[in-house]
C-alpha cells in the first residue's frame, strides 16, 4: 500500500508547489526601500525646467509618486485612473517623467489630460535607479517626513487604492 | 572561399548530406554577428572591470540574464551607473552595496547564504543525504531476504563433475 501512498505524496507536493510558482508574478521584485528615506534629488520641472524640484518640497505632505513615461502604453493605460485619483483629491500625485522627452511627455499631458501636481524630469534615469524603478509605471506612498511606505509595482487600480494605499494615506495624515 | 564551397558542396551533394550543408551555411550569419563592432570604450580597463562586475548581478528586465548581458534600456543605465561610480573611485563592494540598498538582494545573480536561502543552498544536500540513508536501507533489506540454501549432495556432485571437466580443459 506505502508503495503507491508514499509517490502520490511527493507528486501532490510536487503539484502544490509548482500551483504556488504559477500563481506569483516573478517581476513583483519586493522593495528594498520600504521604511527607508525616499532617496534624494534636485530635477527640474516639467512645464518650467527651471524651476528645480527637490523632496524636502513635499515635506509635510502624504504623496504618491508616480513614474511613468509617454513611450509606455501601461502608463497611458493607468492614466484616467490617475486623473480620477487627483479629481477626489485624496492624495496628491507628483510625476517623474522617466526617460521620456520634454516635448512628448507635454503632449501626451495635454492629450490625456494632467493628474500631477507637478512633474520632475529625470530623463537620463538617474533618479529611477536611485529609487529602484524597474519598469514603468510604479508608484511610491511617501510620508510627511519623507520616508517611503508603500510601492505598487504596475498600474495602480481601484482594488489597490482602496485596500492598500488610501487606509495607509489616512494613517499616516493623523 | 567560394570556389572551396562550392567543391564541398559538389561533395557533399554527391554523398546525399545536404543537410549538412545546410547546416554549415546556416551558421555564416552567426560568425557575422559575433564579429560586429563594439562600442569604444573610453577606458577599457575600467570597461572590463565594470563587465566582471556586472555578470555578477541580475538585469531586473530579464531577470534570467545577467546585467552584463542584457540589452534592456535600464541594464544600459545601471552599467552606466556603475561605470560612474568606478570613475568616481568607488569600490566594487560600495557598489554592490548600493545597488542592493536599492533593489534588494534579487539584484544579486549569485544568491547570498543567509536564513532566507538556507533551503535553496542546503536543500540539495539534504535530499542527496535522504536518498542515500534510502538506498542504504534497501540494501539491507534486500541482504536480509536472501536466503543462502546449502546444495544438496547430487547437487555438489554435479557441481565438482563440472568443475573437474573445465580443470582437464584447462590443463589440456
Amino acid at each position: 500500500m506505502s508503495r503507491f501512498v508514499i509517490p502520490l505524496v511527493l507528486f501532490l507536493a510536487l503539484v502544490v508547489f509548482l500551483a504556488i510558482g504559477l500563481g506569483r508574478d516573478p517581476h513583483l521584485v519586493p522593495s528594498a526601500l520600504i521604511n527607508k528615506a525616499a532617496p534624494d534629488f534636485a530635477l527640474p520641472e516639467l512645464r518650467e525646467p527651471t524651476r528645480i524640484i527637490t523632496p524636502q518640497q513635499m515635506r509635510g505632505k502624504v504623496w504618491l509618486l508616480n513614474v511613468w513615461g509617454s513611450w509606455c502604453p501601461a502608463c497611458r493605460e493607468e492614466h484616467p485612473y490617475l486623473i480620477e485619483i487627483a479629481r477626489s483629491g485624496a492624495v496628491p500625485i507628483y510625476g517623474l517623467s522617466w526617460k521620456d522627452k520634454r516635448e512628448d511627455a507635454l503632449a501626451t499631458l495635454s492629450e490625456l489630460g494632467d493628474p500631477y501636481v507637478l512633474n520632475m524630469s529625470d530623463f537620463d534615469g538617474r533618479v529611477a535607479i536611485d529609487y529602484g524603478i524597474t519598469g514603468a509605471p510604479e508608484t511610491y506612498l511617501i510620508d510627511k517626513n519623507g520616508i517611503i511606505r508603500y510601492k505598487e509595482v504596475g498600474q495602480l487600480n481601484p482594488e489597490v487604492m482602496k485596500q492598500k494605499i488610501l487606509p495607509l494615506v489616512q494613517e499616516l495624515n493623523r | 572561399m567560394n570556389l572551396l564551397v562550392l567543391t564541398a558542396a559538389r561533395d557533399l551533394l554527391k554523398m546525399k548530406s545536404c543537410f549538412l550543408l545546410l547546416v554549415i551555411l546556416a551558421s555564416f550569419p552567426l560568425f557575422a554577428i559575433a564579429k560586429e563592432a563594439q562600442p569604444l570604450a573610453v577606458d577599457p580597463a575600467l570597461e572590463e572591470r565594470m563587465m566582471k562586475l556586472s555578470k555578477e548581478l541580475r538585469c531586473l528586465v530579464c531577470q534570467n540574464e545577467t546585467l552584463a548581458d542584457s540589452r534592456a534600456d535600464l541594464a544600459e543605465d545601471l552599467r552606466g551607473q556603475i561605470r560612474e561610480q568606478m570613475k568616481a573611485g568607488k569600490t566594487d563592494k560600495e557598489i554592490i552595496e548600493y545597488l542592493t540598498a536599492r533593489y534588494g538582494k534579487f539584484i544579486l545573480y549569485n544568491p547570498p547564504v543567509d536564513p532566507t536561502t538556507y533551503l535553496l543552498w542546503f536543500g540539495p544536500f539534504l535530499l542527496l543525504l535522504a536518498g542515500l540513508f534510502l538506498l542504504f536501507r534497501y540494501v539491507k533489506q534486500r541482504r536480509e531476504l536472501i536466503v543462502e540454501v546449502p546444495l544438496s549432495a547430487d547437487e555438489r556432485l554435479r557441481a565438482e563433475g563440472l568443475l573437474k571437466a573445465t580443470e582437464g580443459k584447462e590443463t589440456a
